[in-house]
């Protein structure tokens, strides 16, 4: 690590980012104070909003500046990185990242550099936005720091396999790989072992490129503080039970960035307790995320990244809320597996229970409790040409989830990063076609 | 039918046919047209609602919209989707719920009508042509047979060809390389309409089927699809008196019966 890069790291992200930031955030919340009712069917926007803007801001400029202060990883979203905290890693998510591209709308011409280098267009559209973006240097965030480490997990999808592959020749730098069993049943003693087993032979790799030992007190307070803040997260979550919703689950797609990318921060689980507390607020005084909340629905998969807002207008106006859905819900359902104490047991059972490592059947299981305890009366199931283990069986979820609990499901077609598989027409009259059913 | 007795007005502009309907008092059909739809929908709208008053149809009726260009009618007070139209007017037309496929120009729909005549669920074929309308289409156009002998053709056929695939453009190319190889047409017929019929029974299981399988949409009219979907589900079909109009029908039933009630704006997604 250099005296340099560290004197700029202290500078632009501890003295100058931090007090810019600070400022613009004050700036928004006095706005967003001043600005009191808004006209149209969506409650006034969660005043922790600019708080959050804040954590996100803080992150990719920490980002910006990192190569040569700290040793950076990049990681898959599903990927154990509470022993890369603990090392004090800087942490990068190329699918959160992906995601950012999404809402920015440079998602699509980054996969097409992608696909000029060769890449087929039936490739993940978060694989092909972060080549391309590797590729081109291009990237709404300023800059992203250049991985010294790469960790690979299977937990999520087959995909990531070989986008890891790519992402290591191209940065020449060494890769780790967790390999994590399907789940048909719950996880045998072989597979935990199998999966605690690699997490321990990645450990002296990771102490290797960070150049200093693994401290086990602070594996164990990361690993505390990640397990708070998922708990945090999986009570926010909950609060959607209410009714009316004090919260809408496209504001926890937005929401959710630390939770995915920070978990193990302090400054996370502080941000959660807010947020929490400003929910618990709206729920006393019967406040809900729509002024007048008709139907309730949940759903499943990853989001339209480019099309958030004009989706929750829509159902907005109609007085539809969406209550929950199965993907915020996958980053918070596993906090009761994990124990500070027994970090190693512990983390390879967490990593190997995600929703796309379980059977379809578990899955439809999920979307069925979710239907019942949120009380929703339909399920939109968004079919995401991208993300294939996500979308098998939601055909015979949708039929199940009509013959077994009388809850209409559509399955809408597109893809959460590239809007060249997304057609706004039959979206829209499938869409209406359904609430017509819905509200009914 | 008495036009003057017309109470209420439905219009269906579908992607391939626009069609009028009207209700007297009691939901009974009182007038009807139907054309191909025309690039303009607006004035063909508006040109057939003149030709219904010509017709002796009371002018200042309240219209409802479905279909496709259903946001494209002015005249229309309100629009409503084609699914819940199809399932209106068949249910007042056959009396009961069940299974409603209606399979129309660019999308197929298996609508799980109730027995008060509400949707409960629904599928749609996905984003391509396979499985609809447009499939018969393109290629009876490549087979140059007209469209409306398709049935007859299929009907006739002493042997069936096996096509593979249901994506329009390949069966296409599939038939290019049966015709180079002799194969008769009337079996390639039959067999293109086997491939579409496997397509919308797939799509009918997976929603649930509950008897009696019933037809609307312009391809119900064609017999050897309702002889074939009938063998694919295992199901006798129960055909309304008009499949293809039935969209408007249903539009015209709940255009009557928002008479009553004051206006409400509908917005789709694109406008809202
Ligand atoms: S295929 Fe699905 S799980 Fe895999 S990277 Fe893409 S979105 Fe994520």
């Amino acid at each position: 690590m250099s005296l340099l890069s560290s004197i700029a790291y202290r500078l632009n992200v501890d003295l100058i980012g931090k007090a810019v930031l600070r400022l613009s955030r004050r700036r928004s919340e006095r706005a967003l104070r001043r600005r009191g009712e808004p006209p149209g069917p969506l409650a006034p926007p969660l005043f922790c909003s600019p708080q959050l803007k804040e954590l996100i801001s803080r992150h990719y400029l920490r980002g910006r500046y990192a190569n040569g202060h700290r040793p950076v990883a990049w990681v898959t979203s599903g990927g154990p990185i509470e022993h890369l905290q603990a090392l004090g890693y800087f942490l990068i998510y190329p699918e959160n990242h992906g995601a950012v591209c999404g809402i920015r709308r440079t998602a699509q011409e980054l996969c097409q550099v992608a696909e000029e280098a060769g890449f087929s267009r039936d490739i993940c559209s978060y694989a092909r936005t972060d080549i391309g973006s590797v590729l081109s240097g291009r990237t709404p965030v300023g800059r992203l720091p250049r991985p010294d480490l790469l960790v690979c997990c299977t937990n999520i999808c087959q995909t990531v396999l070989y986008w890891y592959q790519v992402l290591a020749y191209h940065f020449q730098v060494p890769l780790v790989l967790i390999d994590t069993p399907f789940l048909y049943r719950p996880a045998e003693p072989h597979a935990v072992s199998y999966v605690r087993q690699q997490i321990e032979e990645a450990i002296p790799v990771m102490e290797r490129v960070a150049r200093r030992p693994l401290s086990p007190a602070r594996l164990e307070r990361v690993l505390a503080e990640s397990k708070q803040a998922v708990e945090l997260w999986m009570q926010v979550l909950e609060r959607g039970k209410a009714r009316p919703s004090p919260i809408l689950a496209f504001d926890e797609f937005i929401h959710m960035a630390p939770i995915v990318e920070m978990r193990g921060e302090p400054d996370t689980t502080a941000y959660y307790r807010v947020l929490l507390s400003e929910l618990d607020r709206r729920v006393a005084a019967g406040v809900g995320a729509l002024r007048e909340e008709r139907r309730r629905l949940i759903w499943d998969n990853l989001p339209i990244w480019y099309r958030v807002r004009p989706l929750s207008d829509y159902l907005a106006s109609r007085g539809v809320a969406l209550v929950a859905s199965s993907y915020t819900n996958a980053w918070g359902e596993l906090a009761p597996l994990m124990d500070p104490r027994q970090p190693l047991d512990s983390l390879a059972r967490v990593y190997l229970h995600p929703i796309l490592n379980r059977s379809t059947g578990d899955k439809l299981r999920t979307l069925s409790r979710m239907v019942q305890e949120y009380q929703a009366s339909g399920v939109l199931l968004h079919s995401d040409r991208s993300c294939k283990p996500y979308s098998v069986g939601q055909m015979d979820q949708r039929e199940r989830l009509g013959r077994e609990l009388s809850v209409p499901a559509l399955l809408l077609e597109a893809d959460h990063n590239d809007p060249r598989s997304f057609s706004e027409e039959q979206v829209a009259s499938r869409l209406e076609a359904f609430l017509e059913v819905v509200l009914s | 039918m008495n036009p003057r007795e017309a109470r209420a007005l439905g219009i269906d502009v579908g992607s391939t046919t626009t069609k009028l309907c009207a209700v007297d008092g009691q939901g009974r059909r009182a007038w009807q047209a139907i054309e191909p739809t025309e690039p303009r929908i607006q004035e063909q709208a508006r040109r057939m609602l003149a030709g219904a008053l010509a017709a002796g149809v009371p002018p200042g009726l309240s219209l409802l919209a479905t279909g496709y260009g259903r946001k494209l009618v002015p005249e229309a007070r309100t629009a409503l989707t084609e699914i819940g139209c199809h399932a209106r007017g068949v249910h007042r037309e056959l009396g009961r719920g069940g299974t409603l496929i209606d399979i129309g120009g660019q999308d197929t729909k298996v609508i799980a009508v109730g027995d008060d005549g509400k949707v409960q669920n629904f599928a749609m074929n996905d984003k391509c042509a396979a499985g609809t309308g447009r499939f018969l289409e393109v290629t009876a156009a490549r087979l140059r047979v007209p469209l409306d002998q398709m049935a007859a053709l299929a009907l006739s056929a002493q042997e069936e060809v096996s096509i593979s695939s249901t994506c329009t453009v390949f069966a296409e190319s599939e038939i290019v390389s049966l015709i180079a190889r002799g194969t008769e047409v009337p079996a390639i017929v039959r067999g293109l309409l086997r491939a579409l019929v496997r397509r919308v029974g797939a799509l009918a299981r997976a929603t649930g089927l509950r008897p009696p399988l019933m037809l609307s949409g312009g391809v119900a009219r064609n017999e050897a699809v309702q002889r074939l979907l009938a063998e694919e589900l295992g199901l006798s079909v129960t055909l309304p008196g008009e499949p293809q109009l039935m969209g408007a029908y249903g539009a015209a039933l709940f255009a009557l019966e928002l008479q009553s009630q004051p206006p409400s704006g509908q917005s789709g997604m694109s406008s809202a």
